[in-house]
C-alpha cells in the first residue's frame, strides 16, 4: 500500500499526468516525451524517476534508447484502489436509500 | 437502478462525487443533518458503528463524529458548518483524527432536483495537490475498509 501513496502523489503533477496520458498511447522515448513539454530533457527524466519510482511507468533498453510505456501492475493497483473507494461510498449510500425510505414512508402517513 | 455513484478528481486540489438518490431533496438533506438519520448511515464498513453523532447544523455550528468498529479500533472527524441552505445546500470543513489530524477538507454538498428524486454532487477541495493524493491513497471518506485495517495496524 506504501506504493498507492507514491503513486497518488506522483499524479498529484499536471506534467506528470500529462505524461501518462501520452503513454497510454503507446511507448515513447525520452526525447518524444520532452517534445510537447518546453522542458529540459532534465527535468523530464526527473519526472520520469518519480513515475518511475513509484510503479506506474516501466522503462525498456533499447540500444542508446530506454524507451518507457506504462506498468500494467502499477494502474491496475490504483484502478483497483478508486474501484474499492467507490464501492465503500456506494455502501453507505445504499444505506442511505433505506433511510430515506423510511422519511417517506412517516411523510405519507401524516 | 439509477443510484450509480460517480467519484473523480477535478483540477488540482478537488474531488467529487455525485449520486442519485430515489427521494426528494427536502429528505436528503434531513439525512444529511439529523443525527438520528447520520448514525443509521455513514457507517462504512460492516461492523463498524457511530456511537457518538453530535451535530448543530447552522452557521459557525460544530460537528463531531466518532466511529468504532468494537474491537478497541475508531477514529472522529471533527468540522465546522459554513452554509446550510435548506434543502439544496451544505458547505462544512472537515478533519480526520487518526489521531493526528489531517489538514482541513472543505466540502460543498448540493441537493438539486432530479424528477422526482434528488441528484446529489459533493464537491471536496483540500488545501493542495499533495494533500488531495494523500487523501486518496490513504482511503478519503469514512467508508474506507482499507483505512481502516491499516488504522488498526496503526492502533
Amino acid at each position: 500500500m506504501a506504493n498507492l501513496d507514491a503513486a497518488f502523489s506522483a499524479l498529484a503533477d499536471p506534467t506528470r499526468r500529462a505524461i501518462l496520458a501520452r503513454l497510454a498511447k503507446g511507448e515513447a522515448t525520452v526525447n518524444e516525451l520532452a517534445k510537447p513539454f518546453e522542458m529540459t530533457q532534465p527535468a523530464i527524466s526527473q519526472h520520469l524517476k518519480v513515475l518511475e519510482d513509484a510503479g506506474l511507468i516501466v522503462r525498456r533498453v533499447e540500444g542508446t534508447k530506454r524507451p518507457r510505456r506504462l506498468a500494467n501492475a502499477g494502474i491496475a493497483a490504483m484502478d483497483q484502489w478508486l474501484a474499492m473507494l467507490r464501492k465503500a461510498l456506494e455502501k453507505n449510500y445504499d444505506r442511505l436509500d433505506g433511510v430515506l425510505a423510511g422519511i417517506e414512508l412517516k411523510k405519507g402517513e401524516k | 437502478m439509477m443510484s450509480k455513484l460517480t467519484l473523480k478528481t477535478e483540477g488540482d486540489t478537488h474531488v467529487v462525487v455525485t449520486r442519485r438518490f430515489a427521494a426528494p431533496p427536502e429528505a436528503v438533506y434531513r439525512a444529511h443533518t439529523d443525527p438520528k438519520l447520520i448514525q443509521k448511515w455513514l457507517l462504512g464498513p460492516e461492523g463498524w458503528t457511530m456511537p457518538v453523532c453530535n451535530i448543530d447544523p447552522k452557521p459557525g455550528g460544530k460537528f463531531r463524529y466518532e466511529w468504532t468498529n468494537g474491537k478497541g479500533a475508531g477514529f472522529h472527524i471533527t468540522g465546522e458548518f459554513v452554509e446550510l441552505k435548506p434543502f439544496s445546500k451544505i458547505v462544512h470543513i472537515e478533519r480526520m483524527h487518526l489521531p493526528d489530524v489531517t489538514p482541513d477538507n472543505h466540502v460543498e454538498t448540493r441537493f438539486d432536483p432530479d424528477g422526482t428524486g434528488t441528484l446529489m454532487t459533493m464537491r471536496m477541495t483540500l488545501p493542495d495537490t499533495k494533500t488531495r493524493a494523500a487523501m486518496l491513497a490513504s482511503g478519503m471518506e469514512h467508508g474506507m475498509e482499507m483505512s481502516y485495517v491499516r488504522l488498526e495496524g496503526i492502533i
